[in-house]
């Protein structure tokens, strides 16, 4: 039963793979490019954990910014998290020991795969989860070392291999839609962010988002209890 | 370059970022989840998904060529697959090697 779970967890990691290393591969190349070497990078992926806040770390580490600046920016950049912890609260009951570094190591893509229940029972949906997340780091923290090592140069083009992580969340909204047929939060979480993105721009449009989707999600509570 | 200043800013970065992650779980913490929050958990994925896709299409430039053609026939692409053969790994592949090549001809 394990053994199948966890090859489940492998093959579903795979888009993540592929994602991630280009991902880590790119942030460990222009980490170095920025003289901070291997280690750095190493260390950067294993407690960071976060793709898109370590590349706005390269920006602060080379720009010298405050400790207090580098802080609020972690917030800003990363405050979606917070959602995702919400969301995986009653998932992620009973996990145990395994449960601290399952919430430490829950990135986008990784919710992406363990935030729809695939399992029937609490235990075998912990082991999944966690081995999802575990893979995932192993991916990241390889693709950014391996950046930093080879640097730029990589035998062929890869512009454009990055579209793979977009392309998992648009697989991920396609299934959660046809597995339900609600479709108000989908459609709200859709329109605040376009919303959102035309009105504040494409650096600050998250936060601005997420306080909407939290605000429509709350008024219409009601209605969407009602339709189920 | 400062080491220790390095270091520092890594782990800030790093601390902030585990307490956003553990912030929901310290403060629900083993009590019974109330109604409202089990709500959000229910609802929130859907929401959350929709915005992740919009945040990586956010650098698509519609006053300039191509106005985002390459992301979005991609995206229509993954739809399509995806509704037509429910295999996660086809339609992530073949949008994305759709997107490499438009990306070159565009």
């Amino acid at each position: 039963m394990k053994g199948k779970i966890l090859k489940r967890a492998f093959i579903d990691t795979l888009p993540v793979l592929s994602g991630y290393m280009v991902l880590g591969i790119g942030f460990g190349i222009v980490l170095e490019r920025n003289g901070y070497g291997v280690m750095w990078a190493f260390l950067m992926s294993l407690l960071i954990y976060a793709g898109s806040m370590q590349y706005a770390g390269i920006e602060l580490l080379a720009g010298a910014a405050s400790l207090p600046a580098v802080a609020l920016t972690t917030l800003m950049v990363n405050a979606r998290h917070l959602f995702y912890g919400i969301s995986m609260i009653d998932k992620y009951k009973g996990a145990g020991a395994k449960k601290p570094y399952m919430i430490f190591a829950l990135t986008d893509e990784t919710y992406s795969l363990v935030c729809y229940t695939k399992y029937e029972t609490e235990k075998e949906r912990h082991f999944y989860s966690f081995w999802v997340s575990l893979f995932d780091q192993c991916y990241w923290v390889t693709g950014s070392v391996l950046g930093s090592v080879i640097g730029s140069a990589l035998p062929f083009d890869t512009a454009g291999i990055e579209f793979s992580m977009t392309a998992l969340f648009v697989t991920v909204f396609v299934e959660q839609w046809i597995s339900t047929k609600n479709h108000i939060s989908a459609v709200c979480g859709l329109l605040a962010s376009v919303v959102c993105l035309a009105i504040f721009g494409k650096d600050s449009f998250l936060i601005p988002s997420m306080i909407a989707i939290l605000v429509i999600l709350t008024l219409i509570r009601k209605k969407v209890a009602c339709d189920e | 370059m400062n080491n220790a200043y390095a270091l520092s800013a890594i782990l800030v970065m790093a601390a902030v970022t585990a307490l956003l992650r553990f912030f929901p779980f310290l403060v629900m913490g083993n009590k019974k989840t109330p109604a409202y929050v089990e709500y959000l958990g229910k609802v929130l994925p859907y929401a959350v998904m929709a915005m992740l896709v919009v945040y990586c299409l956010r650098e698509i430039d519609f006053t300039h060529m191509p106005f985002g053609l390459c992301e979005f026939v991609s995206v229509l692409l993954v739809i399509g697959v995806h509704v037509w053969k429910r295999n996660t790994l086809l339609s992530i592949v073949i949008g994305t090697i759709c997107y490499m090549v438009l990306i070159r001809i565009v």
